[in-house]
């Protein structure tokens, strides 16, 4: 019985090849669209991802608020109430936390031979890898040993090595920071741009010696944590926040004289956003969709009148309701599951033709492709009814004499 | 399968006006008999066949089919009882198009449940007995009208219905193809099937053990031939 309506349903197709396949279109780009859009959208969402990512996992990051100087209050950050031992004391007093690295940071220009450079030197401990997850590409990195003695050692970032030595070996050469000797131990590999810039441009030395030897300070400018994992990062934060308050001995009523960013936050604010701008995407496309639904709808009316003569013919001869239902019916969802089909097979290609050729990341989302695919059918279905159903409520003597 | 009308009515509503199409007939056909239903247009012959035929149900009055009461079956059965105990040719033929002679003879037996090899063979066979078995792959478009008509039997035939119901089956026919159309029926009564044919056509009631005239949407008369 069903077998035989598909069949029916198919012949009728036929018939009328070039209008089925018109109807059909609204339905292939309504789906490819809804594929394209929302793969360009999970695109951004991952570029996005992975930038935050870039700078650590688990990160936060502690820096001092701004400083009071007769009233007149500095940039955020320029105040210089954090020092080594708060940074000593959330590694011991905290729980939930992996690593902990206290840094400095200046800008300086950086002299090899008759190169220079410009760039912003941070002086931390070793645990500063594991944070942000820098790997050594060549040499290695400097140690705590070199931290207490106030080595005068550095570790390039790809940047600064390229700008620095045209492809030559930096390691074990001395370069000039700021006028005072350094020798290259290592070279960072390359981490590209994240949310806070280049990340290569960098030239990381033990945190003391950039301290005492190269800055003259006794405070530190940050502190990088990482917790040991998203479950605890809030609690952590809050620890931080109760344990700084109390080594700073603020009062009840002073605001606080740092700040505690939380890098999961900022993720899950820019995860918002990015979810945000896929969803209004999907709804634009699927917007495409419901106006191809309507076109089906449209088609099956004009189809179901210029066929009332022969459904007449049908029910002379027997069709039942269900027979005449079921043969529109199929038209219809023949018509949005082609339609479906060959949208999925749309999308996907456009989205790869937009990452190649725009350069745009795209991620296709099979989650997409089902939910497309599954309201194509529910659209078919949905403005097929109506038309099936007037098919198979006619009146066979009406229909038989319909010219 | 004898068919028995006692005072069938059929009341239309046309634009707020009431026509009694039909005003209480009562005819009684036996198995096998060969009539034919005459009148003028407007007569109410046509909507006796469409109650005849279960494309319709009388407003008031019985319609005893088979021993079974047609007039309170709701469309479904209407369309079962079409399906396995009527074969309907119409003036127009009434084929699909773009539907091979083959398919369209099969047609009835797709709604009758039939697996599609048995359909084939046996819409074959019929269209063999109605002399068209080498016209087979053709649309109906390549047909001469006789030939139609012809493949319009065949389709009446092919659920093997003991009554054919025929509506000026040779209104759009010339004479000859006419007279081969008819000479099927003859045949398909000599076989032992009831055949209740519509026209206005004297000619063509010649064919026909009875004829029943019809006037405002009564018998007139009733008249037997003696053979």
């Amino acid at each position: 019985m069903f077998s035989e309506s598909i069949s029916i349903a198919l012949a009728g197709l036929k018939a009328n090849k070039l209008r089925a396949m018109l109807t059909m279109l609204g339905i292939i780009i309504g789906v490819g669209a809804v594929i394209a859009m929302v793969s360009i959208g999970m695109g951004v969402k991952d570029k996005v991802a992975t930038s935050i990512a870039g700078l650590g996992s688990n990160l936060l990051v502690v820096t001092p608020g701004a400083s009071n100087a007769g009233g007149s209050r500095q940039a955020a950050g320029s105040s210089i109430t954090l020092n080594e031992k708060d940074a000593l004391a959330i590694s011991q007093e905290i729980s939930g936390i992996n690593l902990v690295a206290p840094a400095v940071t200046r800008s300086y220009q950086v002299v090899f031979g008759n190169q220079n450079w410009t760039t912003s030197i941070q002086g931390t401990t070793p645990d500063i890898q594991g944070i942000r997850n820098y790997s050594i590409e060549e040499g290695s990195f400097f140690t705590n040993q070199d931290v207490e003695t106030r080595a005068r050692v550095a570790v390039l970032g790809k940047t600064v090595a390229e700008n620095l030595f045209n492809g030559g070996t930096p390691i074990g050469q001395t370069i000039r920071i700021n006028n005072a000797p350094f020798r290259v131990v290592g070279v960072l590999e390359a981490k590209g741009e994240s949310a806070g810039g280049n990340q290569d441009d960098t030239v990381i030395i033990p945190l003391k010696t950039a301290q005492e030897r190269l800055m003259g300070i006794t405070y530190i400018q940050n502190i990088n944590v990482q917790a040991t994992g998203t479950d605890v990062i809030y609690q952590v934060q809050d620890d931080i926040t109760t344990l700084l308050r109390a080594r700073h001995k603020l009062a009840a009523t002073t605001p606080d004289d740092f700040t505690v960013r939380n890098m999961v936050a900022i993720m899950e604010a820019a995860d918002e956003t990015t979810s945000m701008i896929t969803s209004l995407l999907a709804v634009v496309a699927g917007l495409s969709l419901l106006v191809g639904g309507i076109g089906i709808m449209n088609i099956m009316l004009v189809s179901v009148t210029e066929r009332t003569r022969e459904i007449g013919i049908r029910k002379a001869l027997g069709a039942r309701y269900q027979n005449i239902l079921l043969q529109f019916l199929i038209e219809a969802i023949v018509i949005s599951v082609t339609g479906g089909i060959l949208g999925i097979v749309l999308g996907i290609g456009a989205s790869y033709g937009i990452s190649s050729v725009a350069g745009w990341k795209t991620v296709i989302s099979s989650l997409a492709i089902v939910a497309a695919f599954a309201f194509s059918v529910f659209i078919g279905l949905f403005f097929g009814i109506y038309p099936a159903r007037k098919a198979a409520l006619l009146d066979p003597i009406e229909a038989l004499r319909y010219e | 399968m004898s068919i028995l009308l006692s005072e069938v009515t059929k009341v239309y509503q046309l634009g707020g006006e009431q026509v009694n199409a039909l005003a209480g007939i009562t005819l009684n056909i036996s198995p096998g008999e060969f009539t034919a239903i005459m009148g003028p247009s407007g007569s109410g012959k046509s909507t006796l066949m469409n109650i005849l035929g279960c494309l319709d149900r009388p407003t008031k009055g019985s319609y005893m089919l088979d021993g079974q009461e047609v007039a309170t079956l709701n469309d479904d059965q209407l369309a079962i009882t079409r399906n396995k105990k009527i074969g309907f040719v119409f003036q127009s033929f009434n084929l699909l198009p773009r539907m091979s002679t083959l398919q369209n003879v099969a047609l009835p037996m797709v709604y009758a449940g039939v697996e599609k090899k048995e359909r084939l063979a046996r819409a074959e066979q019929v269209l063999a007995m109605v002399g068209l078995e080498s016209r087979m792959n053709h649309q109906p478009n390549e047909l001469s009208g006789g030939q139609r008509q012809r493949v319009a039997i065949a389709r009446a035939l092919v659920n093997d219905p003991t009554i054919i119901m025929a509506d000026e089956p040779t209104g759009n026919l010339d004479t000859k193809s006419g007279d081969e159309v008819m000479n099927i029926f003859s045949e398909l009564n000599s076989q032992g099937r009831t055949i209740i044919l519509v026209t206005h056509e004297p000619d063509i009631a010649e064919y026909a053990g009875r004829v029943v005239y019809v006037r405002d949407g009564l018998i007139e008369r009733d008249e037997w031939k003696v053979r």
